[in-house]
């Protein structure tokens, strides 16, 4: 039942929250929530170093091959398996191409197929969710009975077989990923909202004639997107490893095209006398997982109501 | 005269289980006239909230009539409900969450305007307007909830209600979240606005002497039933209803020569969720003078006096 | 164990506490939520502390038990006098050892204080396992019986509910039996009644008094109700921005209040029977912490204050009837007697 609870005195906010007339006076800034978590996300060193990270590889994806001398497709025989040399810092490949530059160039395909895939999986899960989250009833129903499914399979294994079934291909692993990514949105949009929606100034704009759509649009959109932001920063990092995983198993990137997982798959037969082909990568996607990490770490952090100050 | 708000009968059950009810509001039936309060007391649990969100239509009714203003607001729908909206509206108990928190004051004012297509391209300044009436001014337009304090951000919650120049407002525990030496400044707004703009207010509290204070007439709700409705001097003057006079009777007056004399009058028990609840009086398990008929047969509400009536075998 | 250290001159004092000050260290600044509190308590007394949101009168209960959340907060001063030591320099173990045995505290919301998993019977039994050492059978068994003096019906029955299983009053009951449960020395109680219906709360209120003054047990009230301050204590002190702005017996307190946030609070109430056109009202919002004035914390929503209580913030008054308060320019209706 829907009924008053004798809520809690306001004794049990922090013993600074009461703002009184001349502390809105003196404050010229407007702190909007979204200010107030910035201002605590750029608090943490972490958070900074992990949008450094991220910051760098945006860099590098968006010049790719402009900060090298050398083309990640022409070959060279020549200087074939080349150890890391001044000229070939991070070494050449068994065609002789220059690992440094092609891991440039992996990084652009990588940072590609995990923004399209997170922006897409949003745009797919945000509105469901809403919609299951708000109605409920038999489209809620249909709706977390197809989430249901797909984390009923282990996420490498669903990509694996959607890639498979769809056919080996950079916009058909974008899709897959999207996919897997949606069922997750679609589960903490439908959370949220159903916790935002019993809030009381859902009920004002019902109270003055707000339509659904309005609601869900101004007043309960805006109040679920902290948790989907913070989740989206970890599907970025998640998403790199898959594709790493399926082009690694050939199910992804193609060759010639460079990425970080298909460049360990080709590095395998050389691992034992030229590990530099091997090691180079994987850092590549260990530095890429973690600047993913540490940034959404910090920007939960910055969301979590408990821990940033009103 | 004829009655701005007139509830008959009125239902609301929510099904719990497969085979249960739970009797949130069952045939409560009051009228309200235009300009009077009427205040709602009833402990957590009695429906008091519930019958509020029925009467403004926020929740459907099981059964019943809601009569406003000639309109039988429960068959309303889609334009017509929204355009009767303008004329009912609510202030919530907890200001915090009333407010969306990522939205702006000035934003909050001017919704319900945009919505109702309201003082087109004066919103803002109307906003001001109402801001000034409740005793703050124009700059907070910019500043988000949290900025406020309870009592603040109150004042706001009815300068919200008041955006559509509405008549009738549902008050749901409005100053029971507030500060004690805040809660007096709301109440005296609540009853200067009432005065000025002749409202008519149904206001719910489970404070008996905040209820005292502003209301007219007061009526008391006990598990989904009306226990006893009458004028405010009546009912606490004389209240006639066995639950009522225990409600008066636990309330603790600031004053220690009076308390510390006072002999305990606690009542057993507690008020239970009316699920399913047993035939006869909703109040016989804890009723200090009941008889044999009140555990068979409910009770029919008897008028005692001029606008006075208790649903009590005692009197009837 | 705790062995009883030499008694202290007044040996019925069983709690003093002396300039203590709980900062909380915040981004936003030091939020001095408790800045120097004396006060005292002896058996069998029923001392109340009242305040609104932000006077520091939960902070106060947590540090006596050493229970401030740090960080942010810290216990930066001060003496508790518990038992003839000072609790402020206790360790983690010696507290272990006194809270729920010598020292017990209670919640506003009994549901979030117990556990949901557990039953009644073993969450009260718990106590007794813990500080006594009681086998299992034998501390269920002390257990119903504590749950008996709380007066709760059939109490065999109810050692066996889950607390979602109980309504509010009896989960606070609950709540007392396992606060009393080692007969502690002192009974700290924050809001115990503030989630309650009025009938209710006024069946545990009357519980909690005869249980503390057959036991002579001390209690601690922390509340913001004034009615409930009335009704059950001996004597109050007034919290207002960290600091007691008022402390005298409770009949001095509501006929001759000295400081004016007292007497201001006291008229704004609304009386039943009182049929008030308007009530008195404080004016103005309540302070902010982290930006406290430099004089009196209250000046600014003081009908009586001066130049001098913008700049000097007012030492205690003590007069010789024991009222005691912090104010420059005090209410006159409690003049020391003329000799």
């Amino acid at each position: 039942m829907h009924d008053t609870r004798t809520i809690s005195r306001t004794d049990e906010r922090p013993p600074d929250a009461a703002g009184s007339d001349d502390a809105v006076a003196e404050t010229d800034q407007v702190l909007s929530p979204t200010r107030l978590a910035w201002k605590s996300f750029r608090r943490s060193k972490l958070g900074l170093v992990g949008s450094l990270m991220v910051l760098l590889l945006i860099v590098i994806a968006i010049g790719g091959e402009q900060f090298s001398p050398y083309d990640a497709y022409s070959m060279d025989s020549s200087v074939s398996l080349e150890p890391p040399s001044l000229a070939h810092p991070a070494g050449t490949d068994r065609f002789g191409r220059d690992q440094l530059t092609r891991l440039m160039e992996g990084t652009r395909i990588s940072m590609l197929v995990s923004f399209v895939a997170v922006v897409l999986s949003l745009v797919i899960g945000i509105p469901l969710g809403l919609i299951a989250g708000y109605y409920g009833g038999l489209a809620g129903t249909v709706i977390m009975r197809g989430v249901d499914v797909v984390f009923a399979f282990p996420t490498i294994l669903l990509a694996l077989m959607l890639v498979a079934t769809l056919g080996a291909s950079l916009p058909n692993l974008i899709l897959a990923i999207a996919v897997i990514f949606q069922a997750n949105v679609v589960r903490i949009v439908r959370a949220s909202v159903m916790s935002v929606k019993e809030r009381e100034f859902v009920e004002a704009a019902r109270a003055v004639g707000a339509r659904d759509s309005v609601i869900m649009a101004q007043f309960i959109l805006p109040n679920v997107l902290s948790p989907v932001i913070v989740q989206a920063t970890f599907h970025l990092s998640l998403a790199i490893f898959i594709e790493a995983a399926l082009s690694f198993l050939g199910l992804g990137t193609q060759p010639p095209t460079p990425s970080w997982g298909l460049m360990l798959n080709e590095s395998r037969t050389f691992m034992e006398f030229a590990p530099w082909l091997t090691i180079f990568p994987g850092l590549a996607i260990i530095f890429a997982v973690l600047g993913f990490n540490l940034m959404g770490d910090a920007l939960r952090d910055a969301f979590d109501p408990r821990l940033s100050q009103r | 005269m004829t009655p701005l708000l007139e509830v008959r009968n009125l239902h609301k059950y929510y099904p719990v289980g497969r085979n249960s009810r739970l009797k949130a509001v069952d045939d409560v039936s009051l009228s309200i006239q235009p300009g009077e309060v009427l205040g709602l007391v009833g402990e957590s649990g009695c429906g008091k909230t519930t019958l509020g969100r029925v009467i403004l239509s926020l929740q459907p009714a099981t059964s019943g009539e809601v009569v406003f203003d000639g309109i039988d607001v429960l068959s309303l729908q889609g334009k017509d409900l929204r355009r009767l909206r303008r004329r009912m509206q609510i202030v919530f108990q907890d200001p915090y969450s009333s407010f969306n928190p990522r939205m702006t004051i000035g934003a909050a004012l001017s919704f319900p305007m945009k919505v109702q297509g309201m003082h087109r391209g004066n919103e803002e300044e109307r906003a001001v307007e109402l801001l000034n009436r409740v005793g703050l001014d124009g700059s907070v337009l910019n500043r988000y909830p949290h900025e406020f304090s309870g009592g603040q951000l109150q004042r706001i919650g009815i300068a919200r209600a008041l955006t559509l120049d509405s008549d009738f407002i549902v008050a749901d525990e409005p100053v029971s979240a507030l500060d004690v030496s805040i809660q007096s400044q709301v109440l005296n707004l609540f009853k200067d606005l009432q005065e000025e703009l002749n409202l008519t207010y149904l206001f719910i509290s489970h404070d008996l002497g905040v209820v005292e204070f502003i209301s007219d007439r007061v009526a008391v709700l006990y598990m989904g039933r009306l226990a006893e409705i009458a004028p405010t001097e009546d009912l606490f003057g004389d209240p006639r209803h066995p639950y009522t006079q225990s409600l008066l009777a636990a309330v603790l007056h600031p004053d220690p020569t009076l308390e510390k004399s006072k002999p305990s009058m606690a009542i057993e028990g507690e008020i239970s969720t009316p699920i399913d609840p047993p035939p006869g009086c909703r109040f016989y398990g804890r009723c200090p003078k009941r008889m044999d008929i009140c555990r068979v047969q409910d009770p029919p509400m008897v008028s005692i006096g001029p606008r006075h009536s208790a649903a009590c075998w005692l009197h009837a | 164990m705790t062995e009883r250290a030499p008694k202290p001159c007044d040996s019925s004092v069983v709690l003093r506490v002396r300039d203590l000050r709980t900062h909380f260290f915040t981004n936003e600044g030091v939020v001095k939520a408790v800045d120097g509190v004396d006060f005292e308590i002896r058996r069998g007394e029923i001392l109340g502390i009242v305040g609104e949101s932000g006077s520091g009168k939960s902070v106060t209960g947590l540090s006596l038990m050493r229970l401030v959340a740090s960080p942010p907060g810290r216990i930066v001063s001060g003496q508790i006098e518990f038992g003839g030591r000072d609790l402020v320099e206790a360790s983690t173990t010696e507290m272990q050892d006194i809270r729920g045995r010598r020292m017990s505290m209670i919640f506003q919301d009994p549901l979030t204080s117990l556990n949901p998993v557990l039953r009644i019977g073993y969450q009260v039994g718990e106590v007794f396992r813990y500080h006594l050492g009681l086998s299992r059978s034998k501390a269920l068994h002390r257990a119903v019986d504590m749950l008996r003096a709380t007066e709760i019906p059939s109490p065999d029955r109810r050692a066996q509910s889950y607390p979602y299983e109980l309504s509010g009053g009896m989960r606070q009951r609950a709540m007392i039996a396992m606060a009393l449960a080692c007969e502690p020395e002192l009974l700290i109680a924050d809001e115990p009644t503030t989630a309650l219906d009025v009938t209710v709360q006024a069946q545990v209120l009357e519980l909690m008094k005869t249980i503390c003054r057959e036991r002579q047990t001390a209690l601690l009230l922390i509340t913001h109700d004034m009615g409930v301050v009335a009704h059950m204590c001996d004597r109050v002190a007034v919290m207002y921005a960290g600091k007691i702005v008022e402390y005298t017996d409770v009949h001095t307190l509501f006929a001759r209040p000295a400081h004016p946030y007292t007497a201001g609070l006291l008229r704004s109430l609304p009386r039943l029977g009182a049929k008030l056109r308007r009530l008195a009202s404080l004016e103005g919002q309540p302070p902010r912490l982290t930006r406290l004035p430099a004089g009196c914390a209250f000046a600014p929503r003081c009908p009586r204050a001066q130049d001098r209580c913008r700049e000097v913030a007012p030492d205690l008054t003590r007069l010789g009837n024991g009222h005691q308060f912090r104010c420059h320019f005090p209410l006159e209706n409690d003049k020391e007697p003329q000799a």
